[in-house]
């Protein structure tokens, strides 16, 4: 063998674990961030975390009680906008619109899918807490709400074309109309997919800050009502974590232990959804 | 013929609506309706976004004008606004992240959709995923308590011995700045680069790789200078989206980068970004003009993510036609 060879054999041997290298850097960047949360939070969780009130500044122990009941109230006021703007919108582009209207569908989706999620913070206050004179669960709500659409909308789109042909013509063919065969047919046909692209969305905005710390605000004690400032859990994880109390940040990690397993075991749960849906489909 | 025209002419309209009642029964009109109007609002809230965003900004852009994208003077209590500190900083965070992640990811796409089985590659994919859907404000945290008296005690003080001619790495280590807010936007962003510059990849066409490993080339080479050469554009598309997000994204970098709006050519200087000062500020901003300062701030973090992701769209989109037109 010639030098060169030589050469050009090592380059691609050292490039090649190098790319390898790169994959197990980022791969067990997860595993870090798992693994950290774990051991800094799991010794806080105890069952009054879950449902004790924050416990007054400088006295340790307290709950995020009311965190966790705020986000619950964000996320269902931000399904209550995601979910039907985000399902229907997607039914309009698969199965009604004409190419150009859905050409700006879909551009505008794309754009919101893009907008920084502070930016949608912006845009909840303008329209919802200024008029409103005060923060709440509402404005929080919409705040997110705003973000889901797209996220739903994308990929109920692309689950709803991904529905065979023939069972629409199947549907048709034995009478039933257009839209009795979308809701009857080709909805539940993409059920399991819809479902994973709203449990998705709900994970991606449930740990959202940015949109929340003008519009839903925060508030230490139980929330009355959806037109009141709501603490949510990133909130309160981002307030304990740059306060200086050691026992605000023991709380942090464990809200962000609380935080992360419910990111996960969602990611988790929807992609055995699909897998089972693969399977069933072979 | 005319004849013709005029006897069907009469008679082809009631049935013309009598279809439409058909339909209109059948529900289907009604549908079309209902979907489009859900359709329409996506259009009316984004339109509505933009609007708000250039109405509630108006008091500053009449105030300043351009000279607010350039002075560097911040002082709420006298209204006076300028926004350089912040662009800057936001500018080099986004500059420190994509230094680092992009010779990252890259090499992790090129490792998931080259080398890698596909079983490896598809559970890879989903951890992958799984950090991109890993909320920021945890990054926030790990790199405020771990990141930061790291940076502090060993990353900063070994840059300054080895690096420290360069003036990007003198001064104090204070341990937040904008290399550390910069390293945690880094991590944050590859997963973006990763999964769009592997699908771009895997979307170049088999016979381009079989007819480089035929003359010869290595496995490396091929991949190099024909795979990535094929894809380059798709994955300069996956650069500027990620671009994109580091430019928007809020929280971690607010927790680390210390808050000062400060321009230094140093990376150990504490700094100041768009989004976080937005985030500290806007809800006690009461006084309509540092609001108004705020909501352009918004107003310019909106129009440069749209930029970025529409070149970013075009080069992705172009690329995948390319692999798929080729395959064919």
């Amino acid at each position: 063998m010639s030098l060169r060879i030589i050469w050009r054999k090592t380059v691609n041997v050292i490039m090649l674990s190098l790319t390898g290298l790169c994959a197990l850097v980022t791969v067990s960047a997860l595993f870090l961030i798992l693994g950290c949360l774990a051991w800094k939070g799991a010794t806080s969780l105890h069952w009054s975390f879950f449902t004790n009130l924050p416990a007054p500044v400088g006295e340790t122990g307290g709950g995020i009680a009311n965190a966790i009941v705020g986000t619950g109230k964000l996320l269902m006021l931000a399904a209550l906008i995601g979910i039907p703007v985000g399902l229907l919108g997607a039914v309009y582009l698969a199965e009604f619109a004409g190419a150009t209207s859905a050409f700006f569908v879909r551009y505008a989706t794309d754009l919101l899918n893009g907008v920084p999620s502070i930016v949608i913070g912006i845009f909840a206050y303008t329209v919802v807490v200024i008029p409103m004179h005060h923060f709440s669960a509402l404005a929080g709500g919409f705040a997110l709400g705003v973000m889901m659409v797209p996220v739903i909308l994308r990929s109920c789109e692309e689950f709803l074309r991904n529905v065979p042909r023939s069972l629409r013509e199947g549907a048709m063919a034995v009478g039933a109309s257009k839209w009795k065969t979308i809701a009857t047919v080709v909805i539940p046909a993409a059920s399991s997919g819809i479902l994973t692209a709203i449990l998705l969305s709900l994970a991606r905005v449930a740990g959202e800050t940015a949109p929340l710390v003008f519009t839903a605000f925060g508030n230490q004690f139980w929330p009355h009502g959806l037109n009141q400032p709501t603490a949510a859990l990133p909130v309160v994880i981002y307030n304990y974590a740059l306060s200086p109390y050691d026992d605000w940040h023991r709380q942090a990690w464990a809200a962000g232990l609380v935080l992360i397993l419910l990111v996960v075991v969602t990611n988790l749960l929807t992609r055995l959804l699909l897998q089972r849906q693969a399977m069933a489909r072979r | 013929m005319g004849t013709i025209a005029t006897t069907t002419g009469p008679a082809s309209a009631p049935s013309r609506v009598q279809v439409l009642l058909r339909r209109m029964r059948d529900g289907d009109e009604i549908a079309h309706l209902i979907t489009m109007i859900f359709g329409a609002s996506i259009l009316l809230v984004t339109a509505a976004l933009v609007y708000e965003l250039w109405i509630h900004s108006a008091d500053t852009r009449a105030a300043f004008g351009w000279k607010f994208l350039v002075t560097s003077t911040w002082d709420p209590i006298n209204g006076i606004f300028g926004a350089w500190p912040y662009i800057y900083g936001t500018l080099v965070t986004t500059a420190v992240a994509l230094v680092i992640a992009v010779p990252l990811g890259l090499g992790a796409a090129i490792f998931l959709s080259e080398l890698a089985p596909p079983k490896v590659s598809s559970s890879l994919s989903f951890v992958i995923d799984l950090l991109a859907a890993v909320p920021s404000v945890i990054y926030g945290v790990l790199a405020i308590f771990l990141l930061e008296p790291l940076m502090r005690s060993t990353i900063q003080p070994f840059l300054k011995h080895t690096l420290g001619f360069l003036p990007l790495f003198t001064g104090p280590a204070y341990g937040f700045g904008f290399l550390t807010a910069g390293i945690v936007l880094a991590i944050m962003v590859v997963p973006f680069i990763i999964s769009v510059s592997r699908e771009v990849l895997m979307a170049v066409p088999q016979d381009q790789r079989e007819a480089s490993l035929g003359l010869g080339a290595t496995k490396w080479e091929t991949t190099y200078k024909v795979v990535v050469g094929y894809a380059r554009t798709g994955i300069l598309g996956s650069v500027f989206l990620s671009m994109a997000r580091a430019l928007g994204e809020t929280m971690a970098v607010t927790m680390v980068i210390g808050n000062v709006p400060k321009v230094s050519a140093s990376l150990f200087s504490p700094g100041y970004s768009i989004a976080a000062v937005i985030a500290n500020e806007f809800a006690e901003a009461s006084a309509g003009l540092h609001l108004s300062a705020l909501i352009e701030l918004g107003l310019v973090l909106f129009l440069l993510t749209f930029i970025l992701n529409g070149i970013a769209r075009v080069m992705i989109v172009a690329t995948s036609r390319r692999g798929a037109g080729a395959s064919r």
